[in-house]
């Protein structure tokens, strides 16, 4: 239990998938302007890597091992996330149709959210085993909500700051995650 | 716009990593030094000028409904095929890049291509477009490394990939005990990252305000 607890605090803050390893950059820069949507945006993540990591970990374990066919990982891994990112869009459309919109393009786009494609090859690499694959599967999004949630709350003061031209808008924003990613590095030896 | 327009807008104008902030992971992860720029920028630009040709060739026969299924499939195939030829030929690099080189699949570039150039343009079009787009991003993966290897290390070095041998190593040994090594963790990425962003942002709004100008 203690391990899994270390595990879970280390992907939240240590390592976290925004600041030290630049997965989902492109969220992280496009959502994050207003604080609603990067919950949402948040929020839709960790359902999403949720979902696939649990269905790619059985069909690799169930499926390609015993088939022998491992190589085909990366063209299954893919596809399950693809259907399984337009199954949330219609569930998200269905049940929530402001968040909807504010999440605009970058709903389709979790697809190519390299986070959620990690997440997925990195509970085989590592070998987890079914509680530590969904222990990770929750914690490395849930730093990615953090992160988003802190950075969209910086932009939002940002706007009103008066910045140099050429700074406006996300050069300004990359420095200020600069800053929060020397500041998440001070968790560095928590566990 | 013509052929070599198209070719060279993928350097400033549309650079992708700096102008239209896509393949952004990447980018920032892999930049740490110049090998690692050279191989992912290289490996990049084969892939995409692969996927931009076969998804135009397939581009009539490809049904609307389906198509980016049709083209992740694609760049999936062609991503594991280069990764498995890397693992073979290029150990050390494939160890460096790691995890990245499978995450090709997900960069924004190429997909974007697909989507917005190759389905609706010739092979040849497309295939140009693939070079132009990929070589503004490996230009842009050195330029990040140029500075990050430099001020992290006080020295550049290649080496090649396939035998590990360095090609070319300059060092300024008088300013090593001033180098910081924060720039090649995270915080350097992004703020290096951050200064070029604002000075593609000042280049990019200069030819506009000639044409004001003259517009006037």
């Amino acid at each position: 239990m203690a391990e899994l607890f270390s595990m879970a605090i280390a992907a939240v803050l240590i390592n976290n998938i925004i600041l030290t390893k630049f997965f989902g950059m492109c969220p992280f820069l496009g959502v994050s302007k207003k604080t609603s949507s990067a919950v949402g945006m948040g929020v839709a993540v960790i359902f999403v890597i949720m979902g696939a990591s649990i269905i790619t970990y059985f069909l690799y374990h169930g499926v390609l091992v015993t088939l022998g066919i491992e190589y085909m990982q990366l063209i299954t891994f893919i596809l399950v996330i693809a259907s399984f990112v337009q199954f949330t869009e219609m569930f998200i459309k269905k049940f929530s149709p402001a968040l909807y919109k504010s999440l605009g393009i970058y709903l389709p786009l979790i697809t190519t959210n390299c986070a959620v494609l990690y997440v997925a090859k990195d509970n085989i690499t590592q070998n987890y085993g079914f509680v530590e694959m969904l222990v990770n599967s929750f914690s490395v999004p849930l730093g990615f909500l953090l992160v988003l949630y802190i950075f969209s709350c910086m932009r939002e003061r940002l706007d009103t700051a008066d910045t140099p031209n050429a700074w406006k808008g996300n050069p300004v924003a990359l420095v200020a995650a600069a800053l929060m990613a020397l500041a998440f590095s001070g968790f560095a030896g928590l566990v | 716009m013509n052929r070599k327009e198209n070719f060279i807008a993928g350097f400033v104008k549309e650079n992708p990593v700096f102008g239209l902030y896509l393949g952004l992971c990447s980018a920032l992860a892999i930049s740490t030094t110049l090998d690692n720029a050279i191989g992912m920028g290289l490996c990049v630009t084969l892939i995409l000028t692969a996927s931009n040709m076969i998804i135009s060739a397939i581009r009539k026969i490809t049904p609307d409904e389906i198509r980016i299924p049709v083209y992740i499939v694609v760049i999936a195939s062609l991503v594991s095929a280069v990764e498995m030829l890397m693992a073979a030929f290029m150990p050390q690099l494939y160890a460096n890049l790691g995890v990245f080189i499978s995450l090709i699949v997900v960069n924004c570039i190429i997909l974007g291509r697909a989507e917005a150039f190759a389905s609706k343009n010739g092979i040849l079009d497309s295939a140009l477009d693939g070079i132009g787009m990929g070589l503004g991003y490996t230009f842009s993966l050195l330029l990040i490394s140029f500075v990050r290897e430099f001020l992290a290390t006080a020295s550049w070095t290649i080496t090649n990939p396939f035998n590990n041998q360095v090609i070319l190593h300059v060092g300024l040994s008088f300013l090593e005990p001033f180098k910081i090594s924060m720039f090649s963790t995270s915080t350097g990425a992004f703020l290096t990252f951050a200064c070029f962003a604002a000075l593609f942002a000042v280049l990019k709004n200069k030819p506009a305000k000639k044409e004001k100008k003259e517009a006037k």
